[in-house]
Order: C-alpha cells, then structure tokens, then sequence
C-alpha cells in the first residue's frame, strides 16, 4: 500500500444520457495524499464537482479505477460505497447540507449516528468537534441562527467527527466573504496539517490560494497542470474564532 | 430521545399545514372505519337484544328461521309434549309479529308484539322504569320503551291506545329495548299477542326451553331434536349467531358496512402516502446529504418508518377521541356504536399498518432518485 488515500485512474464519466449527454470527465488522474491539502481549480462546468463526487464514491466512474484506502472501488454497490464514504469520506459542500431543524449539535452528531454511536458520549464528542471549528458558544443554535461562516464551520465539524482519512470540500468559502473564507480555509488547512488528513478544495477563488501544499487545475474533464510550488501556510496555532 | 426519532418528529412537524393535512386524512380515514366497525358491533349487539334477554336454553323454531323477528309458525303441540320430557323444566310457546298501533291523535304506526311469560319468565320486558309488569297478565294490556313514547303517543304509566281496534294501557314502561328495525317492541300477554298479530291458537313462532340444572343436556338436546320433527332446535348461542349472520351478512348490511371501512381505509392510504412522500421528496437534500455522509438506506429508513409511525399515533389518539365521543353520542340511539378494546386495538394495528405501508411507498419513491444530483446543482 503507497500513502495515497485516494486514487482516481484514467477516470471517465459522462453524465446525462442521449442528446444531453456530457463527457463531464475524459481520463483523470489524482491522487490525495495524507497531510495535504490540494486545491481543484478550473472554469464553471469543467467537471471539478464531478470529480469530487467520483473521489468521494457518490458517482461511479464510466471507466477507469477509484481506489479509497486501499479498497478499490470497482465492484462495490450502492450500499458498499456507502460504507466506503461512511469509513473513509467527509464531504463539505458549498451550500452548507445542515438539517434546518437540527441544533449545531445534533447536526455534527447525525455522523456518528448513522456509525451506530449513540447517546450521551456521542453528543459530548460532537460538542468538542464544534469547539475545535470555534463553536462551542453555539452549540444549541439552529442553522438558520447562525452565520453562513459559522453554518459551513458545523458542516465542517459534521464531516471531521468521525474522523475520515479524507475531506473533500466542493467550494467551501464560496458563499463566505473574504473573513469568513480565510478562517474556513484555516480550519481546513489544520486538518490536512495537523491532523494528517488528505483534503481536497475545490475553489475557483483566488484568495484560497495561499493555503494549498499542491494546485490541479481541470478545464473541460482534464487534468491540463499541476503545482506544487505554493508555500505552506503557518499552521501552527489552531484556528480560534 | 434518539436522534433518529428527533429528526423524524421535526421533519413532521416543521411543515405545520401539510402535518395539518396527513392528520386530517388519517382521523377521517380512522374515525370512518371506526364508525362502520362500530356500526357493525352495534347492530352485531341489538340483533340479538331478545335471544340475550330470553332466559331460554333452548329454542325450538320453526324450519329455516332465520331470526327473533322471523315470521313462521309451529305447531304449539310439540310445547306440551316438550314439556313434560325428562330434563326439561319448563317449556313455553312464543308469538311475535307486527301489528298496528293506533295513537289517540288517530295515526297509526307499526309496532312489533312480542308475548311476555311472567308465570317462568322465559322472557318478559326487562329494564323496566315504572309501572308493574305483573299487570300485564290482565286484561288489555301493554308495556312499551320510553324512547318510543313519542312515537307512540304515550306519556308513561297509564296512557291508552289502539292496537288492531281494541283499546290497550300502558301499565310498564322500560328503558332501552330498542329495536334496529326502529319498530317499537309491545310487549302482551300471550293471548293478546295471538289476538293482536294473527296467530291462531294451536301455532306460535317459537317455543323456548329451559333445562333442569342437573340434566344431561346432550341427551336432553337429542331427545328434543328427534320429538321436534320438522322443527329445529338451537341452543341459544347458535341461535344468537344465526340471527347475527342473517342481519349482518344475509341482508347486505354487514358487507355495506365493510365497504364502507374499506373505503376508509383507502382513502386515508391514500392521503397519507400522498402527504409523506411529498415530506419526504422536500427533504430529499437532507436523505442526500445522509447519503452522501456514509448513512445506509436502512437509516433513512428508519427515519422514514418514524415519521411514518409518529404520524399513526398521533392521527389515531385524535382519531380514538373523536371515536369516543361519538360512542356517548349514539349510547342512546336505535343503532348504539360499540366499540370494545378489541376493536380499538385492531384499529391502531390498522392505523399503523396504513401509515408504514405509506412509508414504504415514499421510500421506494425516494431510493429511485440518486442522491448525487443534489450536489450538483
Ligand atoms: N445531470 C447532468 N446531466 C448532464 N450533464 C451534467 C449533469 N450534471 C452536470 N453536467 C455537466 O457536466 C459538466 C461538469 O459539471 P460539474 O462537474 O458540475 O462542473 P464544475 O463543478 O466544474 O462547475 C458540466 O458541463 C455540466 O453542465
Ligand atoms: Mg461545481
């Protein structure tokens, strides 16, 4: 086994079927990597939410091999897949997912919930998952009483308590302004750095720039460059709202 | 509470209107089938009235009655010969029939006879209110229901009428002998009765037998089948049962009231389905989302089930009050709903299985749809 957590070979998928069929993905391939943050830019519709749905074993690929920790992908069903995303996957999405009538904490706790992990350690675990992102002011709000900052910090909580070898995070600063982008962007780069997770953000903002160890960049389903020249961010002292 | 059930109860209640909906639907579909169900206990009950009131063991009829109310006619002979038979400790012709009542104002409405035994008590008027039952056995005399007094035009205890051209008083009133048909029951003496529905002398509907405490009752039983020839003998639970099925099944009315449960049935199937797949398919980003977290389809499930369950409790307590209400309402009535534990209980295994089997059409709807699309909005 190398120290790849995901590896995305010759990765082809077309999405939609007879006259609106689209070649979203001709032959991809990426490999996350323990400890680093790497960054997934390119124009709207190039296939970058594709991608990340295809690493995060949310879409079969059309051809080519997905391999998560190890555990190639290929003949596994929907509910294996679920499985592999439940073990391996945390997905952050632009749009936040919460559970509107959910409280902070429950939100965080549906993830291990869904693991079997029930009860009162569960919700205490879910309370130090929201007061490592800077929340523990807030754990008894609901999503519409926060902030969209602090909304995509409890996603953020939601998708580490379980602790996954890899994020995966589809434009998470997006609809944040510049403030709120920057500490989202920490929270995320902490988690590659000091907690060795692989961690994917896909952006097409160029302020996140600084806080990737590598950049890919995608244009119409292919790989066309890749960086990794970026200097590291400063990690050492966690973010703190 | 578990996560799980949390979810399930705010996923319900957070769209007040359409929570507002799927009860109504359920409470109407379960109210309906109460009342049909109840209906049906009801008149299962007030058909059998006279047989439960008769102190009989035995009931010889004439062949192929169907019921107390049955209009055929049997020798009175076989009584006397009955009667002195070995186990037997009374035996005591009965007659019955329609007749004509005559109120003072001048109308006439129908009325049902039926002759009252005081001398062994086979069967006379019971839950009686005033008047003396034992003056029945004199003169021109009757005993009516105080629910029929408007009816009959009567006002208790010693009012007068007209049954078949011969005067008639009220000299015992009782509460409650009410009749499904909504055909007042006048209880007679025996002669009066045969004078007043028509029955010649040597004929009666029925014969009723009582047995002596220490008879052999299976000897006594055969002995009397072989004396009564033609004739049947019933004991009186095969001739409640007999009565019940001919009212129930035999008229129509019982399948009336099945298809009518039925349609409640469906119709709140119908609703709720229609009301929890539409919850469901708005909160399809949030089963995505789950998805999307690793949750298996047996979790979403089980959220689904939930909700699906929270919704039959709760629609089915609202539904039991209503029903209750109800019950007091028609207590009093000529067709009382009955409704026993029993009842209640198959009813919320009803409500409960409506509602899952709506669960599980949503969740065949929602597995169709692939989660991913949600993130690619
Ligand atoms: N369900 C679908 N059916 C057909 N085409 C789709 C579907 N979803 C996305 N696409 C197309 O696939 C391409 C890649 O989409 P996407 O991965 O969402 O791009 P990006 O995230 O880079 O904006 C786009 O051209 C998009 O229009
Ligand atoms: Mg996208």
């Amino acid at each position: 086994m190398n120290d790849y957590v995901v590896e995305a070979k010759s990765v082809e998928k077309t999405l939609g079927r007879g006259a609106g069929e689209v070649h979203a993905l001709r032959g991809v391939d990426l490999a996350l990597r323990r400890g680093e943050l790497t960054l997934l830019m390119g124009p709207s519709g190039s296939g970058k939410t594709t991608l990340l749905l295809v690493l995060g074993c949310m879409l079969t690929p059309s051809s080519g091999s997905v391999t998560v920790c190890g555990t190639p992908t290929a003949d596994a069903d929907k509910e294996a897949l679920a499985r592999i995303r439940r073990e391996h996957v945390g997905f952050v999405f632009q749009s936040y997912h919460l559970f509107p009538t959910l409280t902070a904490t429950q939100n965080v706790q549906l993830a291990l919930d869904i693991r079997g992990e029930h009860g009162g350690r569960a919700a205490q675990k879910s309370r130090d998952a929201l007061a490592m992102v800077g929340l523990e002011q807030k754990v008894d709000s609901l999503p519409g009483g926060l902030s969209g900052g602090e909304q995509q910090r409890v996603a953020i909580a939601r998708a580490l308590v379980a602790n996954p070898s890899v994020v995966l995070a589809d434009e998470p600063t997006g609809a944040l302004d510049g403030k709120n982008g920057q500490s989202i962007m920490r929270i995320l780069a902490d988690t590659a750095h000091e907690r060795e997770r692989a961690v994917l953000v896909v952006t097409h903002d160029p302020r996140v720039v600084p806080y990737a160890d590598r950049i890919v960049e995608i244009e119409d389903g292919l790989i066309v460059q890749e960086r990794t020249d970026r200097p590291r961010m400063p990690t050492a002292v966690p973010f703190r709202a | 509470m578990s996560l799980v059930l949390t979810l399930a109860s705010r996923n319900l209640f957070h769209d007040r209107l359409r929570f507002v909906a799927t009860m109504v639907g359920i409470v109407f579909s379960v109210v309906l089938v109460m009342i049909q169900m109840g209906l049906f206990l009801g008149f299962g009950r007030m058909v059998t009235t006279m047989i439960d009131h008769a102190s009989a063991d035995l009931w010889i009829l004439p062949k192929g009655a169907k019921c107390f109310e049955d209009p055929s006619l049997l020798d009175v002979k076989l009584r006397d010969r009955v009667a002195t038979m070995e186990g037997v400790s009374w035996a005591v012709p009965l007659v019955i029939g329609f007749s004509d009542w005559r109120l003072e104002s001048g109308e006439v409405t129908p009325v049902f006879i039926v002759s009252a035994d005081l001398r062994d008590s086979s069967l006379q008027p019971f839950n009686v209110v005033d008047g003396n039952v034992q003056a029945l056995t004199r003169g021109a005399n009757v005993a009516v229901d105080r629910s029929y007094f408007d009816r009959l035009g009567v006002s208790g205890v010693g009012s007068t009428a007209e049954i078949r051209g011969r005067k008639v008083r009220v000299v015992a009133v009782t509460d409650g002998i009410r009749s499904f048909a909504t055909t007042p029951y006048v209880f007679v003496d025996l002669k009066n009765a045969r004078n007043y529905t028509g029955t010649p002398r040597d004929r009666a509907s029925s014969v009723l037998v009582r047995l002596k405490s220490d008879a052999d009752r299976e000897k006594a039983l055969s002995a009397i089948r072989a004396e009564a020839g033609d004739a049947e003998v019933l004991t009186s639970d095969d001739f409640r049962s007999r009565s019940r099925s001919f009212w129930l099944f035999g008229t129509g009315a019982g399948a009336a009231l099945f298809a009518g449960a039925l349609l409640g049935v469906i119709v709140g199937t119908v609703i709720v389905a229609q009301t929890l797949y539409s919850s469901t398919k708005d909160h399809l980003n949030e089963f995505a989302t789950l998805r999307a977290m690793g949750s298996s389809n047996a979790y979403i499930y089980t959220v689904i089930i939930y909700q699906a369950l929270i919704n039959a409790v709760i629609g089915f307590a609202i539904a039991a009050g209503i029903g209750s209400i109800v019950v007091q309402m028609t207590a009093k009535s000529a067709l009382p709903i009955v409704i026993t534990p029993w009842l209640m209980a198959a009813l919320f295994a009803l409500t409960v299985v409506m509602c899952v089997a709506s669960g599980i059409g949503a969740i065949i709807r929602v597995v169709r749809i692939d989660p991913a699309t949600v993130f690619m909005r």
